[in-house]
């Protein structure tokens, strides 16, 4: 690992002039994925400020109903909160789905939004990689790629992102909020996650230097039956190979409102909106869940190996818009 | 000027302090090791995928490889050296013992300090992977061998002693609910 400068920064303002914008320096939130990646050489930051004290740890309703989530707050105060758990309880799963009990009293809200694919080839640094050296290349493509994109991708990536929160929070029209030299910004969420083009190194739509200093959720009533489902390679403890957030909003039958995101199909979490837009109106069946998966999935554009992602995204989007359709009809 | 690449900190370790000039790159588990002679706290992967270098931070359960020295400066630190009161063992680990929580012994001090923290949790009414309805009206799930199971997966023995150590997680976990009945009796 490359020697490093470490500061701690008491308050937003001092963090962002520690980090000066220098893009040889790295915020250091949790570390879980940091310094894991400073281990292998991924990263080599010259100079590390350290954020993980500063004042964001709070979560706090907001005047129209929504939450505000400080950046600090950890992944397992996150999940536990109770105000968490009544109004987005896909978020609390989501949550809970991600890493170990140890990582997420570590991780923080932040660092999750900004964590790192986890690509074998953007890993070892004696691979190319245009995501960690642009313009090297992407061995995925034609190697090892069972876990990656289906949607959204280029030739020049298709690594997926690995956060299960993210998806919750594309589900949710989540607002990114961050902090330069110039002042306070935010992001939509749908706006955050920058597509891949021909510049994957390029992930987020930050300013050089920003700090996200938290996200804020806005009302929406029909999270409250809310669910996200996670499937992957082990019973627990292991990234999504394909994961749904759903919340479902039915009165006689009928979808008053649907959101739905993806999760391990793409390089961010992947709202779907083709599906959204079958089931607003539609019949709550399974025939209308499937239609609506159907044309999410047509803009699919899976390699050799991850052809079963589509599959496997179909089957799990439906399975869980009929449990939350059944849960309404009790 | 080359800015500097170690500091001098001060880890306060199972209720003491223990002041020491560290490079920056130092984990929190190298420091503890070749520092300072605390042994018990295993290195495993070094990079947050077994477990066994779990330890308490502020009570709150992490993994030590991924945290580094200088960024634990203050917090309370509790490493498995710390759970006994003097010759009475904590009873997760007088639970291990008992029901033969272990094989070879590599994890089990990450494994004990994990259990520790788990117990907590579920106190604290934390919901897990497995908990049917998350929703705070839906109360805490009973801590089942499935809830257990979950809750521990941040913890790999590749003995694969799984079985008892459920049984000493359970029994630790009861014994601990009967000691706040009895308190508050």
């Amino acid at each position: 690992m490359r020697e490093f400068d470490y500061r701690r920064a008491d308050d937003v303002p001092g963090a962002v002039a520690l980090l000066d914008a220098d893009p040889d320096a790295r915020y250091l939130g949790g570390g879980t994925n940091l310094v894991d990646l400073m281990r292998t050489g991924v990263e080599r930051p010259a100079r590390l400020v350290d954020v993980r004290r500063l004042p964001l740890d709070r979560i706090e309703p907001t005047d129209d109903g929504g939450l505000r989530i400080g950046a600090t707050v950890t992944n397992s105060d996150l999940a536990a909160h109770p105000e968490v758990r009544r109004r987005y309880p896909a978020l609390t799963e989501a949550v809970l789905a991600g890493a170990s009990g140890q990582l997420r009293n570590m991780a923080t809200v932040g660092g999750n939004l900004l964590q790192r694919t986890r690509c074998g080839y953007f890993a070892d640094v004696t691979k190319p990689c245009n995501k960690r050296l642009p313009g090297s290349g992407c061995p995925a493509v034609e190697g090892e790629h069972h876990n990656h994109a289906v949607l959204g991708a280029t030739e020049h990536c298709v690594a997926v992102h690995p956060s299960d929160m993210g998806v919750a929070l594309a589900a949710f029209d989540a607002v990114v909020s961050y902090r330069t030299a110039d002042g306070p910004g935010e992001s939509a969420f749908a706006d955050f996650y920058l597509p891949v083009g021909d510049t994957p190194h390029r992930e987020t739509a930050l300013p050089q230097g920003a700090l996200v200093t938290g996200i804020t959720l806005p009302p929406v009533p029909s999270a409250a039956r809310s669910r996200y489902r996670k499937v992957r390679e082990r019973a627990s403890y292991a990234f999504a190979i394909g994961s749904v957030a759903a919340a479902l909003d039915v009165s006689n039958g009928v979808v008053r409102e649907a959101r739905l995101a993806l999760g391990a199909v793409a390089s961010r979490p992947w709202r779907a909106h083709a599906a959204e837009r079958v089931l607003n109106g539609a019949p709550a069946s399974a025939d209308y869940f499937a239609a609506a998966a159907d044309a999410e999935l047509a803009a699919a554009r899976p390699l050799p190996g991850n052809a079963y992602k589509v599959t496997l995204m179909r089957n799990l989007m439906v399975a869980v818009l009929s449990e939350l359709a059944e849960e309404a009809a009790r | 000027m080359v800015p500097p690449t170690s500091s001098s900190v001060t880890l306060n370790i199972n209720g003491e302090k223990h002041t020491l000039s560290v490079d920056h790159r130092t984990s929190l588990l190298d420091a503890l090791r070749e520092r300072l002679d605390l042994t018990g706290t295993k290195k495993g992967c070094d990079q947050g995928q077994c477990g066994a270098c779990t330890v308490l931070v502020d009570g709150r359960r992490t993994v030590s490889c991924l945290q580094l020295a200088v960024a634990a400066e203050d917090r309370e630190i509790t490493t498995v050296e710390g759970l006994a009161e003097g010759e009475r063992l904590h009873p997760v680990q007088q639970a291990f013992l008992d029901l033969d929580g272990f094989q070879c012994g590599y994890c089990t001090p990450g494994q004990i300090c994990s259990a520790v923290a788990v117990i907590e949790e579920h106190a604290a009414g934390w919901p897990s992977a497995v908990t049917d309805d998350v929703r705070p009206e839906a109360g805490p799930p009973p801590l089942t061998p499935q809830e257990i199971r979950e809750r521990m997966s941040g913890n790999l023995c590749r003995c694969g002693a799984y079985v008892s150590i459920v049984e000493a997680v359970t029994r630790a976990a009861a014994e601990r609910t009967e000691a706040t009945e009895e308190a508050a009796a």
